[in-house]
């Protein structure tokens, strides 16, 4: 091989690997992401949101319910609609009603969402990140940010 | 007064480290011995600041001092010892001490074991380390000052988040640190490299130690803090793809890749342009890691409290050093030759190709990370980027990668012999092969994926091997000629060797507990008996106890199998009362490298029934325990006679006057 063609080679094969990786991510990124959505949001246009996502909002005060073995089921709310979530495991530590949740799955035929993973805000002046800008949007922010004391 | 002392010697601190920037680099410049012989001196004296002022908050923790406001908001009286400790970095004030501490202790170090380097050279890589010094301290000072002082005192403090109350934060962040801010010694060498022109085969023989050091700390704090959260988390996962995990991982990616170029550059001259961008572009990630855990853009786990002052003074610095080394880069490249050329089969290419994917893999997780906040910043959408992604991206990238490693060092330098390579390591595909199959024939029905991953974890952990079992001879050469060639094998031979059958042993314990990990999740009421995998697991009953801050629920299960007693395994449910904050106590048990793992969820009001989830998570150990082989395997590696004795720099090359710059080759 000529010194060219090695060079060609090198340039070739990185080239190739690139053009791969880019076709994996650009595949990956059409069907792997999660949209956020709010309970409005979800119901306003429940055909667009079909796939899976992200549904953010508060856990309605008195609407946890435990079901058969581990099945849980809670309202999440954000003022103007409601969505009850079905899941089926633990929920997680700082999952409490009134305060803000992430939970992920699909929205069900019959108006449910069905959830395959919920996530609670990570500590006492910490809210998902989400759920705090979507309320804040929407003029429900209760105000945590004055007693945060970080 | 004596927290005064602390937050006097972090401003002076920030004088030395001036100086330090200064002084030596322009030293260098002129010439002048005396300034360039300060250099050491002046790093020790930015380390010992910084040290009494860490030590002075460490003081402020442990005699729990609440007129400090950041002891006030971490701590509390009734606290551990231990974890009064460590509180001081669970917070971003402490921890960012405890960042620029390690940032100035590897600048003395380079002070302190740099004498074999060229004096005006040393000088140079300790000035651009100041540099560094100068903008984090700066940034502690303006925007994170830990000394902050509250009036009155309060009479009891806040107590630190439960979650950080564990052995886990002792241990974790210290290391991620050493390794992470680490990668910045290779970030100066190659400033310093770029503007004294001085680029060559000993300038990677003295980073290369450097970078092995970094590597093997942030190996170790990443894999301990994916332990941390596997048993603290009570979720059973190992690894989430989560930001700031991610954060971390890049570096060490990228940083892996470098270990691999300098290894050319080392031997070959050659990839000497790549080398010096990949030094750059590693603490670069190193810092964007620490913009994103800092800044509070990114929803996680891990984040820290935001401040958005914060996050602009960061993303400050960050573009002042990635743009400033990039501008220098682009500035000296060119007047670079390129160095030895090699045919695209040999050791080079081979390392090459390690290159290419790791650099490739580094920049999907980069765009995996990165996406959600571009897709905010523009349309406004929120979106998340989870686990399928980097499953779809990350995961086919390794797979050549983990193919490739074992060809490498079995192919020669320059100009290698693909078919003979293959033939030395065609044992080794048939064992692995041999083993994939042993594997689907006992799990019967185990997936396909499942399969080949086992045969080419296999593959990788004998076929790391075959550079050493070369090298002995055998099995020609006799049992005694081969044990005397073995001995006399250079550490690094066997460090490599190590390291690649770590990443094996790793892969076999992703692949199993992916493919064959069992789980469930059930109510269960005292005396209830529930079968996994074999074993059978008897919940015994609840019982309330008290720890020092807290208050415990502890569930009792038996575990059984055939009707002989295994293990007592008891997970809690724990409520720490200053914060009135539970977490989850998973019970473990470990089974030669499987383990059973419970967590507990709600107890039904009134009554002593409660929701259980437990995993059987066959070889799960393994993950870790590649990874501390391959941690072993880089100390010994770093142990190496070759990388501690300095460079024997060809006298015929070297200048009279060291502190004369060396033109690029």
């Amino acid at each position: 091989m000529t010194r060219k063609q090695k060079r060609f080679t090198v340039i070739f094969g990185a080239l190739a690997l690139l053009g791969v990786a880019v076709a994996l991510v650009l595949t990956a990124l059409s069907e792997q992401v999660t949209f956020f959505r709010t309970p409005s949001e979800l119901l306003a246009s429940p055909e667009e949101n079909a796939g899976r996502l992200r549904l953010g909002g508060l856990v309605e005060t008195g609407s946890v319910t435990q079901g058969e073995d581990s099945q849980v089921e809670f309202a999440v709310e954000d003022t103007n609609e409601r969505i009850v979530v079905r899941y089926a495991g633990i929920l997680p530590d700082l999952f409490r009603e009134g305060q803000g949740v992430v939970a992920e799955g699909r929205l069900q035929p019959d108006g449910t969402f069905l959830a395959d993973t919920v996530l609670a805000k990570h500590d006492e002046t910490y809210m998902p990140k989400e759920v705090a800008d979507s309320l804040k949007e929407q003029g429900f922010w209760q105000g945590e940010e004055g007693t945060a004391t970080q | 007064m004596i927290i005064e002392l602390g937050h006097y010697a972090l401003i002076l601190a920030l004088v030395f480290a001036l100086a330090q920037t200064v002084i030596p680099f322009m030293g260098a410049r002129t010439g002048d011995a005396r300034s360039i012989a300060m250099a050491p001196n002046l790093a020790f004296a930015v380390f010992a600041s910084i040290a009494l002022s860490f030590t002075v908050l460490t003081w402020g923790y442990v005699v729990s001092d609440f007129s400090i406001l950041n002891v006030f908001e971490n701590s509390h009286s009734q606290k551990p010892l231990l974890f009064k400790i460590t509180g001081v970095w669970g917070n971003h004030e402490g921890s960012m001490l405890l960042w620029i501490l390690i940032l100035s202790l590897f600048g003395a170090l380079v002070g302190a074991f740099g004498g074999n380097l060229p004096p005006s050279l040393r000088a140079t890589v300790i000035s651009v380390q100041g540099t560094i010094s100068v903008a984090f301290i700066g940034f502690i000072l303006l925007t994170s000052n830990p000394f902050e002082r509250l009036s009155p005192a309060p009479f009891e403090g806040q107590d630190l988040n439960p979650i950080l109350q564990d052995v886990g934060l002792a241990i974790h962040p210290p290391l991620l640190y050493l390794g992470y801010v680490g990668f910045s010694v290779c970030f100066s060498f190659a400033i310093a490299a770029l503007i004294e022109g001085r680029i060559d085969a000993a300038w990677a023989r003295w980073v290369r130690p450097w970078t092995l050091a970094a590597w093997v700390f942030l190996t170790a704090g990443i894999a301990m803090g994916s332990y941390w959260a596997y048993y603290e988390l009570g979720w059973g996962g190992w690894w989430f793809w989560d930001p700031v995990e991610n954060a971390s991982f890049m570096p060490w990616l990228a940083g892996t890749a470098l270990l691999h170029s300098a290894l050319v550059m080392e031997k070959r001259e050659a990839l000497k342009i790549w080398t010096i961008l990949l030094a750059i572009l590693t603490f670069s990630l190193s810092l964007l890691g620490t913009f994103l855990v800092r800044s509070g853009v990114l929803t996680s786990v891990h984040a820290f409290a935001s401040d958005p002052t914060r996050g602009v003074v960061i993303l400050g610095i960050l573009v002042f050093f990635i743009g400033g080394a990039l501008f220098l880069f682009a500035l000296r490249s060119s007047t670079l030759s390129n160095g030895g050329m090699f045919h695209p089969i040999s050791r080079e290419g081979a390392l090459v190709l390690n290159n290419l994917l790791l650099t490739t893999a580094t920049a999907t997780v980069f765009v995996g990370t990165l996406y959600p906040l571009a897709v905010e910043a523009v349309t406004g959408e929120k979106i998340s980027v989870g686990a399928p992604y980097f499953n779809a991206t990350f995961v086919p990238l390794m797979i050549p990668l983990i193919l490739a490693i074992p060809f490498g060092p079995v192919l020669a330098w320059k100009r290698g012999d693909l078919a003979a390579a293959g033939q030395r390591l065609f044992v080794f595909a048939g064992a692995g092969l041999l083993a994939g199959l042993a594997v689907l024939y006992f799990a019967s029905g185990a997936p396909v994926f499942a399969a080949i991953g086992i045969m080419i974890g296999f593959w990788l952990v004998f076929g790391a091997f075959a550079d050493v079992w070369q090298k002995s001879g055998l099995p020609k050469a006799g049992v005694k000629t081969a044990s005397a060639r073995l001995r006399g094998l250079p550490r690094s031979v066997w460090g490599t060797a190590f390291a690649h059958a770590g990443v094996g042993v790793m892969t076999l314990g992703v692949v199993s507990v992916t493919a064959f990990e069992q789980e469930q999740v059930l109510r269960m009421s005292p005396g209830d008996v529930t079968d996994l995998s074999g074993y059978s697991v008897r919940f015994d009953g609840l019982t309330g106890q008290r720890g020092p801050n807290y208050v415990d629920d502890v569930a009792t299960f038996s575990v059984t199998r055939d009707g002989a007693p295994v293990a007592t395994i008891e997970p809690a449910k724990r409520i720490y009362t200053a914060r009135q904050q539970p977490t989850t106590e998973a019970g473990i048990h470990t089974r030669l490298f499987s383990q059973i793992y419970i967590a507990l969820g709600d107890r039904t009001e009134g009554t002593d029934e409660i929701v259980v989830r437990l995993w059987w998570k066959p070889m799960v150990t393994l993950i870790w325990f590649g990874a501390v082989i391959m941690i072993l395997a880089g100390a010994f590696s770093l142990s190496d006679r070759r990388l501690r004795v300095g460079a024997p720099v060809p006298s015929r090359k070297r200048p009279k006057r060291a502190a004369a710059p060396v033109p690029a080759e």
